[in-house]
């Protein structure tokens, strides 16, 4: 602990310290209050001294974790789309419980009998086929760790002043997880693809038949129809008992309950391409089809919400992934972007997956703004607020923080801490 | 190697299709067609009917309207009525100063409206709330009857108005010149 290295300013220290620091370093960066050990008499508290309850046939999280909850957009269920975003300040690792992954309902869960659903392949392709959930089962299955985001995740972030939310609100519409599933490859090779097919139209099973168009490029290359997703059944909010996964790209393109696709000569053009996910350029034109989730990084402990009650040692922690490839680099700040520090990346660090980050900083009680930067290894670099604003505009009033006044922002994330300890979101 | 043995591998190796399990069913165009609901923007997967603006009005009434307000507009979702100026990034996006293609608007009648009833419209209504929609818009005329021919060749006003974010990432072929 007396070793401890500065990495960079305002108390940002090396990241090899964990190496180093051992356990007492490990315990006094909880992301709690430190308090100095006031040495308490020890007890046998009641669940030491009686047996404990049932254990139940599935599982759920404790009584007192009853806050680490989604935070729903519609929770009347009125007639519009409902959103239920991940609570990053309250999680750890790389994987998001499957009751806590995001989920963007435009019409409700369709709540389907998996025995009587179908998958339809045709269009351009030698011969059309239909499966069932049952014969996909039986086909050869990959896994992979991937991230899904909508691409309207962070989109506060083009109000013209930061709005003050956590992060749940500015970033919970992204979450990761372990999927399971063929891969469309596969299936294809069943079919046959007609060679004037390039791209494929997807169709989910939902009220308003959700449809997307994918180029078949994407398709052959990773794209799967996923089953699983960490390890149990695809959840209802994720398209039980299919969707289509697409890693690395718009969340939208990842038609859940998916039941069609279509191997066409051009793109459908379907409402959520043409309209909704389609974003207004200064110029006046607008981009359309554009697919990659691109690098990106924010800090979630400590964040918007935590209370640092005294100075001293903490660990600073967030989550970074590209839809382009696997993250190489995250740097953190402490000093609003003046000095950098290397941040030590988690193992696994997979290829479009949430890579957990993590620094450890000793906060001097004073004020400080955190960011976090990323890079993959594609080349990309995670630009700042500023860069982004520059080239793709800011909305022309403070929208509310549901409200999507564009999509795909992923510039820097600022979390100011105050001589309280407390945690503003900030731009700097 | 004997001839049995030759035969016996190339039967094992060479099935129709694939080496894979081939678990699927083949599927006729007539199976499919309640699901074959893609109108593409080239005028792909566009039914027989018709519709027109006058065909249009009563059916709007009775099941647009109340949430999309009377004309288009002024009601709890979306407006369909109107071309506000795009003025920043989150000006409305709206059918007349934004879709580029008038088969989406087709498509998306069909595949998800009513909201509360999605493909409880016959072909025939969706073509003539198309012909409404459109003509209220100013984008056809009154008089012009919307079918499979004629709905594809409707020049949208926003037609050039979209770039690709990563044109590497696009399919060669036309799909902006259509």
């Amino acid at each position: 602990m007396e070793k401890l290295v500065p990495a960079a300013g305002n108390g940002l220290l090396d990241r090899r310290a964990f190496l180093r620091g051992g356990a007492a370093l490990a315990a006094a960066m909880t992301g709690y209050a430190v308090k100095p050990a006031a040495a308490e008499a020890l007890t046998e508290p009641a669940w030491s001294t009686e047996p404990g309850s049932l254990v139940p046939p599935y599982g759920g999280p404790s009584k007192y974790e009853k806050g680490v909850v989604r935070t729903l957009s519609n929770p009347n269920a009125e007639p519009r789309t409902q959103h239920a975003r991940t609570p990053h300040h309250l999680l750890q690792g790389m994987t998001t419980p499957n009751g806590l992954h995001f989920t963007i309902s435009h019409a409700g869960n369709a709540d389907i009998d998996p025995e009587k659903h179908r998958l339809a392949i045709h269009g351009l392709v030698k011969r059309p086929l239909v499966f069932t959930l049952d014969s996909l089962a039986r086909y050869p299955m990959v896994s992979r760790f991937t991230f899904v985001e909508c691409g309207g995740n962070s989109a506060p972030l083009f109000s013209p002043e930061p709005i003050q939310a956590n992060v749940q609100s500015l970033h919970g519409l992204a979450s990761c997880a372990e999927w399971t599933g063929v891969k469309l490859s596969t299936l294809l090779e069943e079919t046959g693809i007609d060679p004037k097919a390039k791209w494929v139209v997807a169709e989910g099973a939902d009220a308003p038949h959700l449809s997307r168009s994918v180029p078949l490029t994407k398709i052959l290359d990773d794209a799967m129809v996923a089953l699983y997703q960490n390890g149990e059944r695809v959840m209802p909010g994720q398209g039980y008992p299919m969707r289509l996964l697409l890693p690395g790209w718009e969340g939208n393109m990842n038609v859940k309950w998916l039941r069609r696709l279509q191997l066409t000569e051009v793109p459908g053009m379907s409402y959520y391409e043409s309209r909704t996910y389609a974003q207004i350029l200064p110029s006046g034109k607008a981009y359309q089809f554009y697919f990659i989730q691109e690098v990106k990084s924010f800090i979630t402990q400590p964040s918007v919400g935590f209370a640092m009650k005294a100075p001293g040692f903490y660990e600073i922690s967030g989550v970074a992934y590209s839809g382009n490839g696997r993250i190489t680099k995250v740097m953190v700040s402490a000093d609003g972007g003046k000095s950098w520090a290397e941040a030590a990346l988690q193992e696994p660090v997979l290829g479009k997956a949430f890579t957990r980050f993590r620094i450890p900083w000793q906060w001097n009680g004073g004020a400080a703004v955190l960011q976090s930067r990323a890079w993959d290894d594609q080349g990309n670099v995670q630009p700042t607020r500023a860069e982004i604003v520059a080239h793709r505009g800011v909305a022309s009033r403070v929208p509310n923080v549901l409200g999507f006044p564009s999509q795909h922002f992923n510039g820097i994330t600022s979390w100011a801490v105050d001589a309280k300890g407390e945690v503003r979101h900030v731009y700097a | 190697m004997s001839m049995p043995r030759l035969l016996a591998l190339l039967v094992v190796c060479t099935p129709a299709f694939g080496a894979g399990p081939n678990l699927g069913t083949p599927v006729s165009p007539a199976e499919l067609a309640a699901w074959d609901i893609f109108a593409l923007p080239n005028g792909g997967g566009l039914p027989k009917g018709s519709g027109s603006f006058a065909q249009g009005a009563p059916i709007y009434a009775q099941k647009c309207a109340q949430c999309h307000g009377e004309q288009g507009k002024g009601g709890i979702s979306a407006a369909l009525v109107g071309a506000p100026p795009i003025k920043s990034l989150d000006s409305p996006k709206t059918i007349a100063n934004f879709w580029p293609y008038p088969t989406t608007v087709f498509d998306f009648i069909r595949r998800a409206m009513p909201w509360q009833q999605p493909r409880s419209l016959t072909d025939d209504e969706v073509y003539a709330l198309t012909a409404y929609i459109l003509a209220l818009n100013k984008i056809i005329g009154e008089q012009d009857v919307m079918n499979a021919q004629t709905l594809p060749k409707v020049k949208m006003p926003n037609r050039d108005g979209f770039i690709p974010r990563f044109p590497d990432k696009m399919p060669p072929g036309p799909d902006r010149d259509m």
